[in-house]
């Protein structure tokens, strides 16, 4: 199965230019995530932390949900499903 | 294209592409000389940009501050505009050419009955309900506009609660602006009504204001030429709080307040009424060593920042919200954690209130000074109430509470509890029954 990773402005100098990448989802989050990190490592750094969580002004969206208000990191996607990778400083 | 990142050990006037204290023609002065991650320090010029691009740290405007120390004083400001652009050199824009309708320059009031019905002997009210469209907003985007035109860009959007949506859809036909505003959809009807009356775009989302924010971030990448005055020149727009310190100060005779009391939605404007004091003194217009108290104030429905502070974290977790005011409904706020920083460093307080002590403030505020607030300013009423209860509040500290949007938005709000004394017929007869009936009452009570 596949999903689609929307990124921000800020990140598409790691992946070429490109604002969506299709990844082979294989069940969390979080393994998508370590899947896309293989075609572009750099990313890697921007969304998580040392310890491995998500970094303090990045926002993820599990089909337009937060996935601080479902699993976190361990949250699990489905077939084209799309995830969005958003700066957390907007608003007000 | 975008410039990069510099090494954060560059010093702020030495960052390439910045506008260090750049001269233009008319002789007019920019004193912003860089854009600072608030986490890492990196620097970056002052370009449409509002998160660090290593960090995703939010950036805040540096400035010259002893270059604006040899220009500013209190004369000049004096002979400034009676707006918040007579202090322009503590603002982020170049040139005088201002997206303006007359922000600012709101009264700030001496509350004496207020201020004997609650026990305080030196209580202010700052009145920002008396912006052109009715909110503090109007600062932050007549900044946000202006420092738009000045970067090129060519269309006007934001997310809102409803304040900004009223500004920036004003603002941006005086600016010449194409504008996009987005809301959620269930917004008070005020507030749609006196949006979509400038004749701009206004999209409805069928979603609470986090759900708004996120999709306004995801379209800040894909168009780049806009300017979302709350995320991509949110830098420059968040600015335009700080003129809520300058006036106050100010107004009080260049004196700093002991306490003030702002409402906390994304906590921007908290953090800035910090800076704006700060920077009073930093450029030599106060030299009262003295910091004021910064309280914050939520609703109980929508209280990240308070229950943080409550329970002594330094992180803010996101709620959904459910609260009567939603210009402070933000459940992901994104300066939330800095308010934190400010209030606890400063000796201040956080408090949240329910929704009936909301609407027993604003027409508490209404009935003792004249000033009809919307909901966002019955929640800053009701806390400031709470502080004074729970003794947080010395009696002979001066206060200012921050009054920051007109109640003709909210009415919905009072709707259910607004009646008239009495109907009668158009006779003389039956309004002297009616006033003998009252007098009558009065009598009994005194009784």
């Amino acid at each position: 199965m596949s999903v689609v990773v929307r990124v921000p402005a800020q990140l598409r100098s790691l992946t070429g230019g490109v604002g969506e990448v299709k990844v082979e989802a294989s069940g969390s989050l979080k393994d998508t995530l370590d899947e896309m990190f293989l075609k572009y490592p750099d990313l890697k750094a921007r969304i998580l932390d040392d310890s491995g969580a998500l970094r303090r002004f990045v926002n993820i969206f599990v089909s337009d949900e937060d996935i601080r208000f479902q699993e976190g990191l361990d949250t699990k996607v489905s077939d084209g499903q799309v995830i969005s990778i958003v700066p957390a400083v907007a608003g007000g | 294209m975008r410039d990069g990142p510099v090494d954060s050990a560059t010093t702020s006037t030495e960052v390439p592409g910045a506008n260090a204290r750049t001269m233009i023609l008319g002789g007019n002065l920019s004193f912003a000389t860089a854009l600072r991650c608030k986490e890492c320090g990196k620097l970056y010029p002052v370009q449409a940009l509002h998160v660090c691009e290593f960090c995703f740290g939010p950036l805040e405007v540096d400035y010259d501050y002893e270059a604006i120390g040899a220009s500013i004083s209190r004369e000049s400001i004096a002979k400034g505009p009676l707006s918040i652009w007579r202090y322009k050199d503590l603002l982020p824009v170049e040139g005088t050419s201002y997206v303006d309708l007359g922000a600012g320059y709101t009264p700030l009031v001496k509350a004496e009955r207020l201020g004997k019905y609650l026990g305080l002997n030196d209580l202010w009210i700052k009145n920002d309900t008396l912006n052109p469209t009715g909110s503090f907003k109007d600062r932050v985007v007549s900044v946000a506009l202006t420092k738009a035109k000045e970067l090129g860009l060519s269309v006007a959007a934001c997310a809102s609660t409803g304040n900004l949506a009223n500004s920036v859809a004003a603002h941006a036909v005086a600016a010449g602006m194409e504008s996009y505003v987005f809301i959620p959809a269930d917004l008070e009807v005020a507030k749609v009504i006196t949006t979509t009356v400038y004749g701009g775009n206004v999209i409805a989302i069928d979603g609470n204001y986090d759900d708004v924010n996120r999709l306004c971030s995801e379209i800040t990448s894909e168009e780049p030429n806009w300017a979302f005055a709350n995320v991509n020149v949110r830098s420059y727009y968040s600015e335009g709080s700080k003129t809520l310190a300058f006036e106050v100060a100010e107004q009080l005779g260049w004196q700093i307040p002991d306490h003030v009391v702002v409402p906390i939605g994304s906590g921007s404007q908290l953090t800035k009424i910090h800076k704006g004091f700060s920077e009073l003194r930093k450029v030599g217009l106060i030299n009262d060593a003295k910091t004021v108290r910064i309280s914050g104030a939520q609703p109980l429905g929508c209280s990240p920042v308070a229950s943080a502070f409550v329970e002594g974290h330094d992180f803010v977790r996101p709620v959904k919200p459910s609260t009567i005011a939603k210009s402070l409904a933000i459940g992901n706020p994104a300066d939330g954690v800095y308010a934190l920083d400010v209030v606890r460093s400063t000796g201040g307080s956080i408090a949240a209130v329910s929704d009936e002590q909301i609407l027993e403030a604003i027409r508490l505020l209404a009935s003792t000074e004249g000033i009809f607030a919307e909901t966002a300013g019955g929640v800053t009423l009701a806390v400031l109430m709470e502080l004074v209860s729970a003794g947080k509040i010395d009696k002979d500290e001066r206060t200012v509470v921050y009054i920051t949007g007109n109640g003709l938005k909210t009415v919905e709000a009072l709707a259910p509890t607004s009646k008239v004394s009495d109907t009668i017929p158009p006779s003389l007869d039956a309004f002297m029954e009616f006033l003998r009936k009252k007098r009558s009452n009065v009598l009994e009570g005194v009784k």
